[in-house]
């Protein structure tokens, strides 16, 4: 299964002008737990993912209560600024969409 | 005691229904808090002191908030005025508040808590080696970046808003504040639990946007009582779970239940969220520490000037070839302009359809067969920026490359005149903490007539 298909919420958005976070939230305890255990969503993975080194990789937490994951990088170019892509880092959360899930 | 905190909407001048307004004031509140504040919209708003909302919405959003707390005999805070909560942003909003307390006739109670922080405190600081980055990506701040800044702003804690609330004012407009702080000076000023205080204004500063289905744009209420707190939605069908409200500490943060203030860690992993009605949800054990007090500095200074261009290409041939295309305009441009010093400027190609969201981390490197091209030209003037990327347009429109058959022109666009003479181009230069003895030193209140 594709992670889109199990998670309720997909999201990439700045946190501060210096670095982009990407949240995974579930709205069930089965869809979350699957994930949490299939090692499909690690730092390593994402960093391969996208391409950048897993020392930009500052943040990666689970929050039970919340049903979610989060991981947080740091930008190559901060927000707004010139070369920018993605002002609000809105829409650096699609190449999670298509991890398999076992 | 039992205390209840409006949040209107997410930002100042988002608007929110009047009928949730209406509503949530029959909760008897004990405050309106509004944010007006973030960094989200990038460095030009601080860099260039504009507003992220209209004067118009700001006006519309104050009016109604101020009638309110007037008739409820309650006070109003306002976070982060004008956006970057910079003197030239605070004074925006006062000058509307002060508009609308004459068209109310009037004489609110009213202090102005300024975060404009001076350029030779920060040099002490710097000199003092109590400044540091916030991420390794930030750049260096020294003397020659911080003079080329312009201005430099500070989060204030709640410290500030304390001792203007123990004034009993109508009206409090904060410049930068950290955004749930002023939600949370109201409670800790009645006496409550400060890290339930930090955690429900976290929660509140976004207006409704932790209830399904969400938005920045509608009311939400938050009371505390002894224990923990509740918070829930105006207009009822904005349901808040125990899950909508545990993940909404994700939105916008590094790390989903470790969150830095000024001079706190708030820490929510102990937290129980619970169902305590529909629609309303109860949160308890979450806890705060404090480290050494440190206030985050924020700074913009001008970069660079751009000049763009926004045209489609259809032609698959063109779509093939666009990398040797754009070297060779480029070349042709480069030759064109030899008297120009060429790290003076640089041209810039973003292909939309193809990589132009995520670029170098895009992972599908498939062809479309329509590119949206946008091309821009960032330089040390505007005037260069403007010639040089009128030269690069008409080089790329009529650029023959090996193969052609569209001999006529290679761009579609949608707009004439095609050259957009964008303006400055701003970039944080000031992201850093700075380690403070006094958190309410660098933030004086004044009390304001009207």
């Amino acid at each position: 299964m594709k992670l889109y298909e199990l998670a309720h919420v997909l999201r990439s958005k700045n946190s501060g002008p210096f670095a982009v976070t990407l949240d995974i939230l579930f709205d069930n305890q089965a869809a979350y737990e699957r994930v949490k255990r299939s090692g499909a969503v690690t730092p390593a993975k994402i960093a391969a993912l996208y391409g950048i080194p897993v020392e930009s990789i500052t943040d990666y937490a689970l929050y039970d209560p919340g049903l979610g994951i989060k991981i947080t990088y740091l930008r190559d170019i901060a927000s707004g600024t010139a070369r920018d892509r993605d002002v609000y880092g809105a829409q650096q959360h699609a190449p999670l969409m298509d991890i398999e899930i076992p | 005691m039992i205390t209840t905190i409006i949040s209107p909407c997410g930002i100042l001048g988002y608007g929110f229904p009047l009928a949730s307004l209406e509503a949530a004031m029959t909760q008897s509140p004990d405050a309106i808090v509004v944010d007006a504040g973030s960094t989200d919209a990038g460095p030009h708003k601080l860099g260039a002191g504009t507003a992220i909302v209209s004067r118009r919405a700001a006006k519309k959003d104050l009016s109604a908030l101020m009638h309110s707390a007037r008739s409820a005999g309650i006070p109003l805070l306002v976070g982060s005025s004008g956006g970057s909560g910079a003197r030239k942003h605070t004074q925006w909003t006062l000058d509307i508040v002060r508009e609308i307390a004459r068209e109310m006739d009037w004489q609110p109670k009213l202090a102005v808590i300024w975060a404009d922080i001076p350029d030779e405190a920060i040099l002490q600081a710097l000199e003092a080696g109590r400044i540091e980055k916030m991420s390794p990506n930030v750049p260096d701040l020294t003397p020659e970046s911080l003079a080329q800044t312009n201005g430099v702003v500070a989060q204030m804690g709640v410290e500030p808003i304390l001792q203007a609330l123990d004034e009993k004012p109508d009206i409090i407009l904060c410049g930068r504040a950290y955004d749930p702080a002023p939600f949370a000076a109201i409670g800790i000023a009645r006496g409550h639990d400060p890290a339930l205080c930090y955690h429900m204004g976290k929660i509140l500063e976004c207006g409704t946007l932790c209830a399904e289905p969400g938005t920045a744009k509608d009311v939400m209420l938050g009371r505390l009582d002894d224990t923990g707190f509740e918070v829930w939605a105006a207009d009822p069908r904005r349901r808040c779970t125990p899950v909508s409200v545990a993940a909404h500490t994700f939105y916008e943060k590094d790390h989903p239940y470790l969150l830095k203030g000024p001079g706190i860690l708030l820490d929510l992993s102990g937290c129980a969220f619970t169902q305590a009605a529909e629609g309303r949800v109860r949160v308890t054990g979450s806890r705060v520490s404090h480290p050494a007090y440190a206030i985050k500095l924020e700074g913009a200074r001008r970069v660079a000037y751009r000049t763009f261009v926004l045209a489609g290409i259809r032609d698959p041939l063109l779509i093939s070839r666009l990398e040797e295309v754009e070297a060779g305009v480029e070349r042709s441009v480069r030759e064109y302009y030899s008297d120009i010093p060429p790290e003076s400027y640089e041209i810039r190609f973003v292909h939309y359809g193809l990589d132009g969201v995520m670029g170098e981390q895009e992972p599908d490197r498939s062809l479309p067969h329509e590119i949206g091209l946008m091309f821009e030209i960032i330089a040390d003037t505007q005037e260069k920026a403007d010639a040089i990327c009128a030269t690069t347009r008409s080089a790329y429109l009529h650029y023959g490359y090996p193969g052609r058959k569209s001999t006529a022109g290679n761009l579609a666009f949608p707009f004439a005149p095609s050259d957009i003479s964008f303006g400055a181009v701003y970039a944080f230069s000031v992201y850093h903490l700075m380690y403070v003895d006094s958190p309410t030193a660098f933030f004086p209140v004044e009390w304001m007539e009207v």
